[in-house]
This record gives structure tokens, sequence and C-alpha cells, in this order.
């Protein structure tokens, strides 16, 4: 009897413990699976980054590996989307190479240099410059017998001709001219002066970072710049307060008599103490009346105002490759309400970049959406094929078309009713707002002019934002307008031609 | 003509190292003995053809005769090794031996590139290890006692760790070796085996809560002392082993879900606590803004696998040398760049083949404390490939492990071994078991004719 109770036990753990074999069996698998699903993502991601991230990876000037590309190949030229080549290498009949830059400091800061660590698109497209897609054959025997291959062409968005003439419409003036196809993204031209000369960057490098020297030469004033934005900044406020008040804006009111006194006694002018009498929104801004917006700034509601302003690229990163200067908006309610009404005008702490103007002013002109600005149109080998032809693409909307409309009525109304007067005679359809900032207390302002020109017939092929600094440039009207307008017009008698 | 000879032996490498990986696969889902010992055949002429291709290219860049006299002293290693382990164990795992000669191949050819002394120095180690750890199966087999000393494993390892704690080296922020006369060794890669040991003794012999109370305590002083010493790529590697072994053990999910809430915990605290984790957090993060100082590790890591890209750049065609640490942590980086992702693909393959393979070990065997062993150091061993392969390419913040069998370091490769040897161990048991049985039941079938 008990022999049986104890074959009985037997038998009841022999089954227990294979189900606790099978349990754990089971368990076994479930961890596996976790496992191998874990290494597929890693597979899959290792294979993404393989095909596709490193592409943008090994381009940086800080891999090293891209010299032993300088060895096989010789470096491609950067070329104009006119045919003009803007960088090139040319090699003696010795041997040694020599990267040239035939037109001097005209293009400085988009080629940037090459032989003191590298800038610019020798920079950013370096990997490319560095690639050779001439036929196989050709590169196998090159291989064979030690000859260099002639690298790959990059081909700018940028045109000689429109650079040239923004290079001359900013004189010998401190500044900067930058413009775009809102309806492409691409960038038609961007000049910052003063500049240098990229043959010459070693010799020249001590006298370019002496302590002294304040002229900032390297520094892409288009990209890189921070300044007031004075009256332009009135589009953000302007902007604010129709989102404040979205259905009684078109009855706002303001009699102007030249200065705006608040009730501590602060005071605003407008700019040469001009009294604009009774304005209603679109007057006050055609006119830049900073007294109606000192009020509207005091007024705003600063939260929803600075979620608008990073909603429009402040304080963040802009869609550009070179190196820039985030814009800063940084107005809170603790602000007093001077700091408030200065801001609304463009003065206070509030500090931006031409780009970054440039980019909101072309998706005012696009309906509310910025392409992503493009340097580059595209790489071409040294046999002359389209290695890679880069496409227009969204960026993101920036506003509501119905606001770009809005805008873009004012914008108008600037060129017909207000301080826009060089561009009134125009042949063409011109939207734009100026601005003159104030800086180192008052005593000086700088000059700017954001402005675009929609297609429209045969005086206007094709659409065209453009961004003007000068600095030091007193008015804005009378400075920076000028500036856009002679950019303005060569491009439409050079599209035309 | 040496160029074109590097330009296509670039080609013939992906080749060998894909047919290699591609048997490594089909022999799972053959049934046939003959014919997955075919496979097994293809794999073992795959590590001297690699061998041969590597090192030719190698010798005909440098021109330096020592190049082909470590090429046939590693060919007759491989071939020695392979056959000796088939002697001394009739029924030992071929697939797992010749992944091993392969990981170690790729190591050497690296490093062979690199600076020939290293490898010398590391194939020394590696043969030695071989040696002393063809025993390993042996007792696994037959010494019955090994399931009950889990005190004698808690003393050594707590003991290991406890040294390096207070007379360790500080190498990189953490403490990890310990000096033994002209010898320094890492304590915490022979730990890691008794640490498994350890674990599966104790829960193998009863899963009430007081045992498990107890074993999680001890294994959370071996992580926590690990953690004292900055090694928290191993300290992770422990923990995860645990807790899968905990899991494996008790069949409660719960364990697994409170493993992870610990781990997250863990992590916020070792983020706040530990300043070379922000470091590595921001590194991973964005290593192109810090890429002189913080980034600069995992920037040139990328570079050179995106540079190398898919075929690679060529042996000798590179600049590995030019990745920090590249012969520990980012051999794999290295690998990548002058053979071509498509070979570091086959790698990745190739350990997540072996991981499988142990884990198949772990569901054959019956006794509980065999199979938390084979299921624990299956995990060590795919937690720290995950972690060395994921940290090298941005996949998740690097931890600075060592690849295994393919990093140079004598502690790793021994441990390596040892890892790989007591599955091996393992796998013995139950094929043994079987062929006895085989033949019982032939015998019964005769005596019935």
């Amino acid at each position: 009897m008990s022999l049986m109770n104890k074959k009985k036990d037997d038998s009841d753990s022999g089954i227990k413990s294979r189900n606790l074999r099978n349990r754990s069996n089971r368990s076994i698998l479930h961890i596996t699976y976790a496992v191998t699903v874990v290494f597929i993502l890693l597979i899959a991601y290792f294979m993404y980054f393989v095909f596709v991230q490193s592409q943008s990876v090994i381009g940086n000037t800080y891999n090293p590996r891209l010299d032993l590309f300088s060895e096989r190949i010789i470096r491609g030229a950067i070329r104009t989307s006119d045919g003009v080549k803007a960088a090139e290498t040319v090699t003696d009949p010795d041997g040694t190479e020599t990267r040239s830059y035939p037109y001097g400091d005209l293009f400085c800061h988009l080629t940037g240099y090459s032989t003191r660590g590298k800038t610019g698109m020798e920079s950013l497209a370096n990997f490319y410059l560095l690639s050779s897609h001439i036929n196989l054959i050709e590169q196998a025997r090159n291989d064979i017998f030690g000859v260099k291959s002639p690298g790959d062409d990059i081909v700018l968005t940028v045109s000689y001709e429109l650079q040239k003439a923004a290079y001359d419409a900013l004189g010998d003036r401190r500044g900067a001219v930058m413009a775009m196809d809102p309806k492409t993204g691409k960038i038609l031209c961007m000049v910052s002066k003063p500049g240098f000369d990229p043959n010459t960057i070693n010799e020249d490098w001590d006298s370019l970072t002496a302590e002294g020297n304040d002229a900032g030469q390297l520094l892409n004033r288009a990209t890189q710049g921070a300044y007031p934005p004075g009256s332009i900044f009135k589009i953000f406020t302007v902007l604010q307060y129709m989102h404040e008040h979205p259905y009684d804006y078109e009855s706002f009111s303001y009699t102007c008599n030249g200065s705006y006194e608040d009730t501590e006694g602060n005071v605003i002018r407008c700019f040469g103490n001009e009294a604009h009498g009774e304005q209603d929104l679109y007057e006050a801004f055609a006119n830049s009346c900073n007294g109606a917006f000192a009020m509207i700034g005091r007024e705003t509601d600063t939260d929803s105002m600075k979620k608008l302003c990073e909603s429009l690229l402040f304080n963040s990163k802009l869609p550009i490759e070179l190196p820039y200067t985030q814009s800063k908006y940084t107005l809170s309610d603790s602000d007093s309400n001077f700091v408030k009404e200065l801001t609304g005008i463009g003065q206070g702490n509030t500090l931006v970049s031409p780009a970054h103007m440039l980019f909101v002013t072309s998706a005012i002109a696009n309906d509310g959406v910025l392409m992503k600005p493009m340097l580059t149109e595209s790489i071409e080998s040294a046999g002359g094929e389209t290695v890679k032809r880069f496409k227009p693409e969204e960026y993101g909307r920036l506003m509501d078309a119905s606001d770009a409309a809005k805008l873009r009525e004012m914008m108008r109304l600037v060129v017909t009713d207000g301080t826009g007067s060089a561009f009134r005679d125009a042949p063409y359809e011109a939207y734009i707002k100026t601005g003159s900032a104030e800086y180192e207390n008052g005593e000086k302002t700088h000059a700017w002019c954001l402005s675009f020109v929609p297609a429209s017939g045969e005086n206007a092929p094709s659409d065209i934002a453009v961004a003007v600094i000068v600095e030091d440039g007193r008015s804005g009207g009378s400075t920076a307008a000028p500036v856009a307008r002679q950019v303005t017009d060569a491009y439409f008698s050079f599209l035309k031609n | 003509m040496v160029n074109i000879y590097v330009e296509i032996s670039k080609y013939l490498i992906i080749i060998v190292m894909a047919l290699y990986t591609f048997c490594n696969f089909r022999y799972f889902s053959v049934t046939d003995k003959t014919a997955a010992d075919g496979y097994c055949r293809v794999q073992r002429r795959a590590v001297i053809i690699l061998q041969l291709i590597a090192y030719s290219v190698i010798y005909l860049k440098t021109e330096d005769p020592a190049i082909i006299i470590f090429f046939l002293a590693q060919a007759v290693f491989v071939t020695v090794y392979l056959k000796l382990s088939v002697v001394f164990y009739k029924n030992i795992s071929k697939l797992l031996l010749n992944n091993i000669c392969m990981f170690i191949s790729l190591g050497l050819i690296m490093l062979t590139r690199l600076d020939l002394n290293d490898a010398m120095r590391q194939f020394v180690i590696i043969a030695i290890s071989a040696v002393i750890t063809w025993v390993i199966p042996l007792i696994v087999d037959k010494v019955w006692g090994i399931a009950s000393w889990s005190f004698l494993y808690m003393g050594a390892g707590l003991l290991l760790l406890l040294a390096v704690l207070f007379t360790g080296d500080v190498t990189y922020g953490a403490k990890m070796e310990l000096e033994l006369g002209p010898i320094a060794f890492q304590p915490s890669e022979f730990v890691k085996i008794t640490f498994v040991f350890f674990a599966a003794s104790m829960l193998g012999r009863s899963v009430d809560f007081k045992n498990i109370v107890i074993t999680s305590a001890i294994a959370a002083l071996h992580v926590l002392i690990l953690i004292a010493c900055r090694d928290l790529g191993t300290a992770l590697i422990f923990f995860i082993a645990y807790v899968v072994i905990l899991y494996i053990a008790t069949g409660k999910k719960i364990y697994v879900i409170m493993g992870g809430g610990m781990f997250s915990l863990a992590g916020v605290f070792a983020y706040r606590l530990f300043s070379h984790v922000r470091t590595r957090v921001a590194a991973w993060l964005d290593p192109w803004s810090d890429i002189t100082d913080k980034g600069y590790q995992i920037a040139h890591s990328l570079f050179a696998i995106g540079t190398g890209g898919f075929v690679g750049m060529g042996l000798m065609q590179g600049m590995p040398q030019r990745i920090p640490i590249v012969e520990k942590d980012f051999i794999f980086s290295a690998i990548s760049e002058e053979m071509g992702a498509a070979v570091a693909l086959c790698i990745i393959l190739l350990c997540l083949g072996c991981f499988l393979q142990m884990m198949t070990v772990a569901t054959y065997m019956d006794m509980s404390f065999y199979k938390l062993v084979a299921v624990g150091l299956g995990f060590e061993y795919i937690v720290q490939v995950f972690l060395t392969i994921g940290g090298v390419t941005k996949f998740i913040p690097s931890t600075g492990i060592t690849l295994p069998f393919m990093s140079y370091g004598g502690s790793s490769i021994l441990s390596s071994f040892a890892l790989f040897m007591v599955v091996e161990g393992l796998y013995l048991i139950k094929k043994n078991e079987d062929e006895a049985f085989m033949e019982e039941y032939d015998e019964e079938y005769e005596s019935d004719e």
C-alpha cells in the first residue's frame, strides 16, 4: 500500500516537473523572441545609418578620412547657377594644386575658404567635392596608374548675376543682402560686407582676427548677424494684435502727434518726429507709426506673443546649414511697461538675423508656407552628368494662409501709401516693410528692408523675396529699400534676357 | 596591381563572410547530421580562407614577412583547435566552436592591421585561453557537485569585486583592473561566470520566497559593488542576467516588470549621480555640437562606419587608428570601416546566432540549475554584444564594454572562452544522454531480433 502510494507520488512529481519544464521553456522562447526583436531593430538602425544618415555625417570637416580622398581626387569646383566658377582647383604642370577663388570676396561667405580649416560650402559640400563620378573605366584606369580623378562639382542656387548686383548695390557699406525664391526655397544671393579674400586667407588671417579689428569680415552677417529689428518687427506685433482682436482689429484707431507718452512718463517718438494723425491699423503699419505700435505692445498678452514669435522661428533653430545666430525674443510679463512698448516697435531686447527675416517674408509671400532654404541645386560629375539633383521641399507652415494674406495687404500698403516709396514706380507689384532700428542708445540706426514680389506677367516672371540690412544706414525707406529695389530689378531684367 | 587586388579582396571577404553566416543559419534548419556536418566543414574552410585573403592584403601593403608567419600560426591554431576539440569531445557543438574561431580571426585581422605586436600578444592569450578552457566541458559534464557550491561562487565573486573596489586601478573613469605582479586583469570578467553559477544554484534549488529574497540581496550586492566601481556597463549586464534567471526560475512576469522599474529608477539616479553618465547621454543625443570633447569618440566611430559604407574602404585603406580606444571598445567600428557594414552585419547575425544556440541548449536541459546557467550566460553574452554594438553605432548611449572574442584584452578573451565552453559542457550533457538513450534503444532493438 505504502509502496503504491510512493509510486503515485513519483509519477505526480514527474508530471509536475515536466509541466514546469514546459512552462520555463515557453518563458525562454518568449525572452528569446524579445531579444531577436531588439536585434532586428539594431540591424534596421545600423542599415539606415549606413545607407541614409551617413551621407550627412561623413562630410563633417572633423572626419579625417576626407583627407584620404584628396590623395586620390582633385577637389571639384563650386559653380553658380549661371555657370560661373566661384571656386576651383587649378593644377600646375608640376602637379601642385591651388584652390582658387576667381572673384575674390564676391562669394567669400558662401563658398567659405578651404586652406585654413573649411567653412561655407567648402565645408558643407566637402564630401561631394571629394567624390568622383566619372565613368568607372576611367576611374579604374586612374586608380591603376595612380592618376587623380576629378571630383564632382556642386552647382549653387545662387547666380553670379544677382550676387554681383547685390554686392554692387550694397557698395562700401557694412551690411547684408540675401534673397530667395519663396516658391522653391532657393537662395538667390547672399552677400555680407565687409568680406575677405579666400585666396589669401592664410596671409590675412592675423589681421582679420586681430584684437583691434571690429569690422568682422569673417562674420556672415546674413545668417550670423544679430540686429535689433526695429520697425520690421511690426509684422509680428500686428499679427499678434489681429489674433487678439479677430473681429474688431479693423476698427483700431490711434491719433499720432509724433510721440507717444505712457502713464509712467516714458516717451516714444515716431521716426523724424513725424505726426501721422489719425491712423487705423493698416495706416499705422504702412507709416510705421511707433506710437500706435508702442500702445499695442504695452497691451499685448506676453505669453501668447512669445508663443507666436517662437512659432515664427524666434529662439529656435533655422532651416539652414550655414552657421547662424538664433534670433532672440525674451519679453515676459515681469518686464516693465516701457520694455513692452519698446518691444512692440522692435527695439527692446529682441535680436534677429537677416536670414530669419527673409524666411518669414518668404512664408508671407507663399501663403504662410516656408520652403526649405536651398543652397545647392545639384551635384555634377566632371563629365557633366548630374549625379544628384536637390528638390524643393516644404519646411512647414509658419502661419495661416489668411494671416499671410492680411500681412500681404499691409505690406502692399507700405509701397502705395507708406515708407516704401522706393518701390512705388516699379513696373511690378512689390510688397515691403522697412525698418530703422536704433542701436547704441538711439544715436545710430540700422536700415532694414524686407520685400517680395510675386510672379506677375512679363515684368516679374518669377517670385523673389529680399532682406537687406545696412548698418548705420539711417532710415530703412531711404537706404535699405533702394538696395532691395536694385536687386529685385536686376533679378527680373536678368530673368527676361 | 596591388590596388586592384586590395579592391577585389574587399568583395571576396564579404562573400566569404556571407557564406559563413548563411551556413550558420542553415545549420539550424537541417535535421540530418551529415548535412549539418557539411555546413560546419564549409564554415571551417571559410575561416581559413578569410584569414588567407586578409593577411595577403596586409602583407602586400606592409611587406612585413612576419605577417606570413603570423597567418600560418593562426591557420594552424584554428585547424588544430577545431580538430582536437572533436577528438576530446565527440559530441561538442561545432557551430559554437566555429563561431569562436571566426570571431577571434576577425579581431586578430583588425588588430594586426592596427598594431602587429598587440595582435601577437592577443594571439598568445587566445592560445593559452583555448587550452585552459578545454577542461571546462569535462568539469561541467562530469562534476555533479557544481550545482550545489552556491556559497563558493558567492564568496569568490564578492571577494574579487571587493578587491577591485579597494585596490583597483582606475581606467577611463571606472575601477576595473586588479594588478597581480606583472599581469593586470579585470576580475569582473570572471565574476560574470561565478555570478550566474551562484544565482542558478540558489534558484535551481528552490524558489520559495525566502530563498528568492536572500539570492536577490546577494545579487544586488554584486551589482552595487560594480556601481561603486563605476563599472556601470558590467553592472547592467549582471542586473539583466539576474532578472532573466529569476524570471525563468519562477515563471513570474512580475519580476521582469519589477526589474524594468528598478532599471528605470537606477537609470535616473545614475544620470543625476554620475557626471560621466550625463556626458555619455549628451554625446549620444548630439555628438556633433561638442565634437572635439564629449562627442569625440562616438563621432569618430560614426565617421569610420559611415565612410566605410556597405562594402568598406578595404583593409589598410581606412583610418581606424583615428578612432579612440579602437582596439577595445570600438573594434566593431574599425571592422565596419575597412571590411564594410556587410561584414559588420554578418557579425551581428552571428552573435545573435550564438545566443539562439545557447537558448536552445537551455531548453534541452532537464535540471533547473543547468537551464538557468545556460540562460544566464546567454543573456550576459548577448547583452554585452548589444551594449557594445549599440553604443558604437549610436543606437544607445555608449557604455564602454568590449566585444567578446574581438576586442583586445586578456581577461575579456579568457572569460569569453570560459563562457562558451560552459555552454559546450551543457550541450555535451544533453548529447551524451541522447546518445546513451539511443544506444540503449538500439540494444533493445537488437535483442528483440
